[in-house]
């Protein structure tokens, strides 16, 4: 079992949550061109080694995190809320509470 | 080599099995091949037989990075079928299957082929619809052996199944592809590894490929733990593996994600299985056959996150365990033996690709999902007629990478460009 610790909900089986996919896509304005929209849909790095990936807390508090992983030992490198206005409140309230 | 023959069983059998030699060489790496193909699983052994054997290409050679068929080749569940619907895929592994009932021949090498239908359960009258709509596709595109069986046939060739009317799904009938089946994983990549080998192709364990060396637009070497090997031709054949390869040639992006998939063997039962049933509805996804030792040999889903370890995560082992429960409770009390996992190269929609590549002389076989096993004889088939003619068949032209640009998916299953969902 993958551990994740989920910044809302504390540490939690992987079980919990379902995968999203590669969370480095930077996906293209509606009217980009057919090409950035081919190679954001349908290409991938597929790296072996840490990824940026995106999960979902769906049996929890349902939110995206943005998870730094690796795909050949499962290790976890770092978890945050995907949204960045999210990610930059619990940061701001963490240095606060220091 | 010794030919296997009825009459050298015997005599070996008369005089102590001491007349066997051994199946194939194991030679040093020559400086230079015409063909180097990279990954000695089944879809490179296959390519090298078949770009010897029906081409009549000398000078060839297999890398493979561990020991043969210690890949997919050899965790797989073995399910050989060719009930697939799209265009293109339809004639591929018909083809597929063809081969597969001549394979043992042609290898001299039993392969243990064994046509003992696979059967997909289904749960709704509209699933049946369906099935029959599809099952109707594969009568009139040269599969004769596509039937649909009300739960009468079904109950009297598979008594044992779980048929209680409250069940969360109950049974309602079958799809069943008669010519589909099992074969020997093993004796698949060892036969071919064997045909090759008598043809002239150097197989060369122990060997992985690090680094490929460029000129232009052309792969001139691959750099091994054995050495540099110049080449005129390059094939990658790697499966799980394909992104890494690429990113060595300096070939950036690829439309696959590596996933694992687990696979289980129960203990050795007495025969209870005759047939490869599947069962498959609402986020269950279940297959099983009996090998011919007697272990029930089944699987499920893959791990549901993207994963370079050739080792598998329980969630999945329970969600198999239930659905096996569920549709043949009699496994309740037998012992589960081992489990394992494989590095499979999921494709955006589920279908491979046989192709050409950026680069002039380097040929691309990937993208095979849970379903390469079938695949192999026609992937080698193709692959090799791709490599030795430097064009693709009109039966593969659809399998390049550039489909996607065009609009063209592949998706037997509509999952659309999410490759953990097809399967
Ligand atoms: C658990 C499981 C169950 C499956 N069940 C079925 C099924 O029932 N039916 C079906 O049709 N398909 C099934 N499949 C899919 C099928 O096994 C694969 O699609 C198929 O085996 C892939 O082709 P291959 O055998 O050539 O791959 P592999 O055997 O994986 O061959 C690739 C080889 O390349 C080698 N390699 C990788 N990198 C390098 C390098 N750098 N240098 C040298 N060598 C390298 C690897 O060591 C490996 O031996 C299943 C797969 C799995 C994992
Ligand atoms: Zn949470």
């Amino acid at each position: 079992m993958i551990r994740i610790n989920c910044p809302f909900c504390g540490t939690r089986d992987h079980s919990e949550f379902s995968y999203g996919g590669d969370g480095s896509i930077d996906y293209p304005a509606l009217d980009a061109t057919k090409e950035a929209w081919h190679d954001a849909v349908f290409m991938r790095d597929n790296i072996c080694g840490v990824q940026l990936e995106t999960w979902h807390h769906v049996h929890g508090c349902r939110m995206w995190l943005k998870i730094e992983r690796d795909t050949l030992t499962h290790e976890i490198h770092s978890v945050r809320p995907a949204h960045p206005g999210l990610a930059a409140a619990l940061s701001s309230e963490q240095e606060a509470g220091q | 080599m010794t030919r296997f023959s009825a009459w050298s069983v015997f005599k070996n059998g008369l005089t102590g099995q001491k007349g066997w030699s051994r199946q194939w060489r194991d030679p040093e790496p020559k400086p230079h091949y015409d063909v180097v193909i990279v990954g000695g699983g089944l879809h490179g052994l296959a390519t090298a037989y078949y770009l010897a054997a029906n081409h009549g290409v000398k000078n060839i050679a297999v890398l493979e990075k561990g020991w043969l068929g210690g890949g997919n080749a050899g965790r797989n569940t073995t399910i050989v079928r060719s009930n697939y619907f799209r265009p293109g895929n339809r004639e591929f592994y018909e083809h597929s299957l063809k081969l597969w009932e001549n394979l043992s021949h042609e290898l001299n090498y039993n392969v243990m082929f064994s046509q003992r239908s696979h059967i997909s359960l289904l749960h709704s009258p509209g699933a049946i619809d369906a099935a029959a709509r599809n099952y109707n596709i594969l009568r009139r595109t040269g599969t004769p052996d596509a039937e649909i069986w009300d739960l009468a046939t079904l109950k009297r060739a598979v008594p044992h199944l779980n048929y209680s009317p409250t069940s969360r799904f109950p049974i309602m009938g079958a799809a069943v592809q008669k010519r589909a089946g099992t074969a020997r994983h093993d004796a698949v990549a060892w036969g071919y590894a064997r045909g090759a080998d008598k043809h002239g192709v150097d197989i060369l364990q122990q060997c992985e490929v690090q680094g490929i060396t460029r000129e232009g637009d052309s792969v001139s070497a691959v750099e091994t733990s054995r050495g540099t090997i110049r080449a005129g031709k390059v094939a990658f054949a790697v499966a799980g593996n394909t992104s890494r390869l690429w990113t060595m040639a300096g070939l950036g992006k690829l439309p696959i994600e590596s996933h694992k998939l687990q696979a289980f063997v129960s203990e050795p039962l007495k025969p209870l299985l005759d047939q490869v049933v599947v069962f498959g509805i609402g986020g269950a996804h279940f297959y099983i056959s009996q090998s011919d030792k007697g272990g029930m040999v089944f699987g499920g889903d893959l791990d549901w996150y993207k994963s370079y370890a050739q080792r598998g995560n329980l969630p999945i082992v329970q969600d198999t365990a239930e659905a096996a429960m569920s549709i043949l409770p009699c496994l309740g009390r037998v012992k589960l033996l081992r489990h394992w996992s494989g590095l499979v190269d999921m494709s955006m929609d589920g279908t491979h690709f046989l192709c050409k590549t950026p680069l002039s002389n380097l040929y691309l076989n990937a993208g095979w999902n849970y379903g390469g096993f079938k695949a192999t004889p026609a992937s080698g088939w193709y692959f090799a007629d791709l490599i030795a003619n430097d064009r693709p068949h009109e039966k593969i032209r659809n399998f390049d990478l550039k489909r996607f640009e065009r609009g063209l998916q592949i998706d037997e299953r509509g999952a659309g460009p999410d490759p953990k969902l097809h399967g």
